[in-house]
């Protein structure tokens, strides 16, 4: 008889409601969202932006309640966890999502299409982001990978009259579809192989003789490369480059920090509850995608003339620094702790510069209208403000102290050469390398807007709409105040996994 | 029977399913592909879980064809986009952007 025929009296799992509460918090806000475009249509516009604002809000109050609580939170027998290292991620990923939220609100009410199904994508696109932030289980895993991925699709396509956003949304989608596909097969092999769903359960089987077939090595490289899709690493980076150039700039920096931070969050709990023992497989695999990444990701930037696909090969090369401390995460429990550190760290700090960029672009576009570097010559002329905002960030980006991106570029290369091993050492120098080309670029940007002449000697000064002053004020203060004290961050990203290594 | 009966099946799909997302042209076709794929993890799914007596297996495969329908229900909207705004649902065209 099949097991799906026995009649088993159904008992409900006890459920820890504060636990939930933040994912509970997002879902009702969704909800009430999609109702008021439903009921008020036309008029319901000019609400929708500050209540999905409010609803990411307000998601952090249980976020920062359950931190206070301090406790770590297990349920559904090990398939939904919470802990500090799932609360540090969910609270970024609701800040982000806010900073969002600000970034869009004039420029997708000024534009012709449908707001309130935007915001409706994006808080749900969000949850998707914090569910995954605590599953420990194939399927949750699964289920959060694909109700974060469905809404962004559809928000990178939202101008669907324009023939650039449909190629941008449609690209996104084929990548997205096709190697979430291919990470299901190597997910459905590791039931196969532990079969059990739940990532701890997996890891105690990888980690014993039956991990040892080549099976389970087939599985561990199908998973990662399916995450290596989402988090944009090279090879699997062709569709972020047209992606974000189509997609209306605040989806751009959604999908550069939120998304892609998603992606990192799921390899965080791969490597370390579930692959932890496969150590020969996934480091030179890390290995191989992080210094692909970084150097082709800054030498394809080098080139670039649009500063969001600047911004896009910017972000391939990031996403090569935040993987390369998982390349030698496996060498003992104190690299392992150290690369979780420096991955963490580094997703907060990025966060942070990068969606400040993208809010000076949307600043910058509103005069332009375009994107090219070439088209924000003499911007100190007419922006003095904007120009000084964007020294922030792309110095912060670079690597330059006292900004924020010092500091996590220093825990990344303390992590890799931690362990001590000579692979650690090449990938640091690698990464040496690549953060001295990026200034290259990064300064370039910056000598256009500071000593270049405004196209025309059109100096007429840009009206900052408030959300977007808001967004960059936040950003930048974040910025700077990591570069300063990184004790913050450290107090922040000090994280472990309740089950995993390190942890 | 044996699970690598199923097994092979699964692999054979899985090989199918890439060789038509790389190969294909056709919009609708790339996305059969990536159905393919899906099905052939769902094969592995309840085959492992049926050799196992495990209900985890049929519970996944039940929650992928779920997900799959809702992905194939938006990437049906953006082919039918893709034909208002250009009459053609072959995806090599759509190549403006570049470098």
């Amino acid at each position: 008889m099949s097991v799906l025929a026995q009649v088993v009296p159904f008992e409900r799992p006890p459920i820890d409601w504060h636990a939930v509460a933040p994912e509970l918090t997002l879902l009702a806000f969704g909800a009430l969202l999609t109702l008021a475009d439903a009921i008020w249509l036309e008029r319901g516009r000019r609400f929708t932006a500050p209540l999905a604002g409010i609803g990411l809000l307000a998601a952090m109050i249980p976020v920062v309640t359950l931190a206070i609580d301090g406790a770590d939170r297990s349920l559904f027998g090990g398939a939904y966890v919470v802990d500090n290292f799932a609360l540090v991620m969910k609270a970024l990923f609701l800040l982000s999502g806010y900073v969002v939220v600000l970034l869009s609100t004039n420029y997708i009410g000024e534009g012709d299409y449908w707001e309130n199904e935007y915001y409706g994508m994006l808080v749900s696109s969000i949850l998707g982001m914090i569910v995954m932030a605590s599953a420990r289980d194939l399927i949750s895993i699964f289920v959060a990978l694909e109700l974060l991925s469905i809404p962004a699709y559809l928000m990178a396509t939202w101008r669907k009259r324009d023939l650039r956003s449909n190629e941008a949304g449609l690209k996104y989608y084929l990548m997205g579809v096709f190697a979430s596909a291919v990470m299901l097969y190597g997910m459905s092999l590791l039931y196969g192989i532990a079969g059990s769903s739940i990532l701890s359960e997996i890891g105690e089987v990888v980690n014993g003789p039956d991990g040892e077939s080549t099976v389970a090595a087939m599985a561990v490289v199908f998973v990662i490369a399916g995450f290596a899709f989402k988090v944009s690493a090279v090879p699997f980076h062709t569709w972020a480059p047209d992606t974000y150039e189509g997609a209306p700039t605040p989806v751009t920096a959604f999908l550069a920090v939120a998304s892609k931070a998603a992606g990192f969050v799921a390899l965080v709990q791969l490597v370390f509850v579930g692959f932890w023992g496969r150590d020969d497989i996934y480091e030179p695999l890390m290995w191989a995608l992080a210094a692909a990444s970084m150097t082709i990701g800054n030498l394809i930037a080098l080139r670039q003339t649009n500063i969001v696909r600047m911004m896009a090969y910017s972000g391939i090369a990031s996403a090569g620094y935040i993987m390369a401390p998982l390349a030698v995460a496996g060498e003992s429990a104190a690299a392992a702790d150290e690369s979780l550190r420096a991955v963490v760290t580094y997703l907060v700090i990025y966060a942070a510069m990068n969606l400040g960029v993208f809010g000076v672009i949307l600043a910058m576009a509103r005069k332009t209208r375009s994107a090219e570097i070439s088209s924000f010559a003499g911007a100190f002329q007419y922006a003095p403000g904007l120009t000084v905002a964007m020294t922030i960030f792309l110095m912060a980006l670079a690597g330059i102290p006292p900004l924020g991106g010092w500091w996590a570029k220093f825990v990344v290369f303390r992590a890799l050469v931690v362990p001590g091993t000579v692979s650690g050492y090449i990938l640091a120098a690698v990464a040496a390398v690549n953060s001295v080309i990026a200034i290259y670029y990064y300064l370039s940007v910056l000598r256009t807007m500071w000593a270049d002449d405004a196209p025309d000697g059109d100096v007429t000064p840009i009206r900052v709409p408030a959300s977007l002053a808001a967004a960059m004020a936040l950003t930048a203060f974040a910025t700077v105040a990591f570069g300063v004290m990184p004790r913050i961050v450290d107090n922040v990203s000090d994280v472990t996994l309740l089950v995993g290594v390190g942890g | 029977m044996l699970l690598n009966q199923f097994l092979l099946l699964a692999a054979a799909l899985f090989c199918l399913g890439v060789y038509g997302v790389l190969t294909r042209r056709n919009g609708v076709l790339v996305l059969m592909s990536v159905e393919l794929i899906l099905n052939a993890v769902n094969i592995n799914l309840v085959a492992f879980g049926a050799f196992q007596d495990n209900v985890v297996g049929d519970v996944f495969a039940v929650f992928v064809i779920a997900v799959a329908a809702a992905e194939v229900g938006v990437g049906l909207a953006m082919v039918l986009l893709m034909y208002r705004n250009r009459k053609s649902i072959d995806f090599t065209e759509v190549d403006m952007m570049r470098g």
